[in-house]
């Protein structure tokens, strides 16, 4: 019973995690026939100042978004966490980005944030109305910006989720011996929430391994201006299926699954994400 | 953590096991008037990000309601001076629905196929639970979930182009279920894993097979996992964009997020065309939304928030 789905699973997902090894040692424009190439792709990739410059700003795009998104998330699954009328309506509202494909939010953003009829033509506004997609400087903390805009509403609906799962006798508990509500939240929601902050982190870690289709769009799909926001999903991308060299491309991609797998190990073996019991302290 | 932990939840597991319906209430202050601070901070962020999210949405819909000369001439978060339904018009009136009807097929036979066979092999894990087998498979979809789909990109392009499946809406099925699969795996397992060894054997003492366990046991206890997993992939397969953007080509294969490209290279900057489309292709999914909120919810924290 267990043989389709790894016969799928292994055909999609573990035989093309060694196909892009092997990949990476051939020469192939994607079209005609595979040819051996050896480590010439890796020699060549490894010495490019271009794929440097983009694992540069894909751990950037990580870290930064980290410190934007976990904050926010953990402020918003606070606040979200105690049932109520007027927090079902705002619940209402925090779904919308995760309802919207990454293309639509591209889409979304790039017009609006256009200088000349984006929202910076609005009176009062006109502060907005610089080329904050347009110009090098500005394009990257833009993009971190919409991811951000994106996937803020997953990450506090775990968090939430983790704070309704507290028990309740612990802030009783605390409550009678006189915590005021800055150290209950210090000592019992941040301690208690500890696995949901590794989970969040590790899906927001390896997941900026994937920022591709909102840089894809909002970049006009070449990671400019110039390569400001050309990160390493991008840089593969283009050198495969835009200048059609797949040996590079695999190159690169097989450092992405470097990146990916060492990065969940690392996230992994802190949260016990395998163990099979429950996670849930102090009780 | 001690093994006591472990019996307190396998006395609860039932309830942990969606954590969106766990009747657990939630941190209810007995004393409402301490952590004013707290909801000071948390409040005004709650605020500025209603504003944010907001303020795009609303923009989004009421450009798309405007000409292309009134988007120009409008201030951008008016109310439009002459709102049409032109833009939809013409979009319905071209190949939108050829896009939608692409999507629905997409969607529906990946979450298909992603479902089938998830549940049998969740099921054959719990069963085998244990067993060299069951354990090297799960270790195996946990490290499904680290792989990113960019990484493979290329050698499942290869692949697809070998089956000759290459442009067609199959080509983005069969991968999309495939990378669907550790999560849902993941999720059912958590969840089988709770129903009472008694109730298997006492089918077992009945004379029943694996297969009879699974249809008439396992598949009906699951119903609320299942669903809840069906509608997480679903959003994530209608959303998906790296797939269909390198496995199929023709307009005619185009699912709505290629084809929002697509319209943007057509319409140029008429942004409230391309905003009618992004508003269209968005509709299904609040639609879906409304009917199954509760089930969203859930399948968006399911298997994370423990």
């Amino acid at each position: 019973m267990a043989a389709p789905a790894l016969l799928l699973f292994g055909l999609f997902g573990l035989v093309p995690l060694g196909g892009v090894v092997v990949l990476s040692l051939t020469r192939w424009d994607g079209l005609g026939s595979i040819g051996w190439e050896g480590i010439g792709n890796w020699s060549s990739v490894l010495t490019d100042g271009a794929t440097w410059q983009a694992l540069g700003l894909t751990v950037k795009v990580m870290l930064v978004s980290w410190l934007v998104q976990t904050p926010i998330a953990l402020a918003l699954g606070v606040f979200q966490a105690p049932r109520g009328r007027l927090r079902a309506l705002f619940a209402v509202l925090f779904f919308l980005p995760l309802l919207l494909s990454a293309v639509a939010i591209g889409l979304t953003w790039q017009a609006l944030l256009d200088p000349s009829f984006g929202i910076g033509a609005t009176p009062g506004l006109h502060w907005l109305a610089k080329p904050l997609l347009g110009s090098p400087d500005l394009a990257l903390y833009t993009v971190i910006f919409v991811i951000a805009w994106q996937f803020i509403p997953f990450h506090a609906l775990l968090y939430q989720a983790g704070i309704r799962q507290i028990p309740t006798a612990l802030y009783e508990a605390a409550a009678l011996d006189g915590a005021g509500p800055v150290s209950r939240f210090r000592h019992i929601t941040l301690p208690q929430l500890k696995y949901t902050m590794v989970t969040s982190s590790t899906l927001m870690l390896v997941g900026s391994l994937t920022y591709f289709d909102l840089i894809f769009v909002l970049s006009g799909g070449n990671g400019g201006p110039g390569d400001s926001t050309r990160v390493l999903p991008l840089a593969m991308y283009i050198t495969g299926f835009q200048a059609h060299d797949m040996g590079r491309a695999s190159a690169v991609a097989t450092l992405l699954v470097v990146f990916g797998l060492g990065l969940s190990m690392l996230t992994t073996r802190l949260s016990g994400f395998t163990r099979m019991d429950s996670q849930q302290e102090g009780m | 953590m001690s093994a006591t932990v472990t019996k307190a939840r396998a006395t609860t597991g039932q309830e942990d096991v969606l954590p969106q319906t766990a009747v657990t209430p939630g941190p209810v202050r007995p004393n409402p008037v301490a952590g004013i601070l707290r909801r000071a901070l948390t409040g005004s962020a709650t605020l500025c990000w209603a504003a944010l999210v907001v303020v795009p949405v609303y923009w989004l819909v009421v450009t798309s309601l405007r000409s292309r000369a009134d988007f120009t001439a409008d201030s951008p978060l008016a109310l439009p001076s002459h709102p049409t339904l032109d833009n939809y018009r013409t979009l319905l009136a071209g190949d939108f629905t050829t896009y939608l009807l692409n999507s629905v097929i997409v969607t529906v036979a990946t979450v298909a196929l992603t479902l089938v066979v998830a549940l049998m092999a969740a099921f054959a894990i719990v069963r085998g639970a244990g067993s060299r087998l069951s354990r090297v498979s799960f270790r195996l979809y946990l490290l499904g979930l680290a792989i990113p789909l960019q990484a493979v990109i290329i050698p499942v392009y290869l692949l697809i182009i070998r089956m000759q499946l290459y442009d067609s809406l199959l080509a983005i099925v069969l991968p999309s279920a495939a990378f669907a699969l550790p999560i849902t795996v993941m999720i059912l397992v958590s969840f089988l894993r709770d129903v009472p060894r008694s109730l298997f054997e006492a089918m077992i003492v009945d004379g029943a097979g694996d297969w009879r366990m699974l249809f008439s046991l396992a598949a009906p206890l699951a119903r609320p996992a299942l669903m809840t997993v069906a509608v997480y992939d679903g959003l994530q397969v209608w959303n998906g964009f790296l797939f269909p953007l390198i496995l199929t080509q023709s307009g005619d294969k185009a699912v709505l997020p290629l084809a929002l490209t697509l319209y943007r290279g057509q319409f140029g900057i008429d942004v409230p065309a391309t905003m009618a489309a992004v508003v269209l292709s968005t509709l299904p999914m609040f639609a879906l939304f409304i009917l199954a909120r509760r089930q969203l919810v859930a399948g968006l924290t399911a298997g994370f928030s423990k």
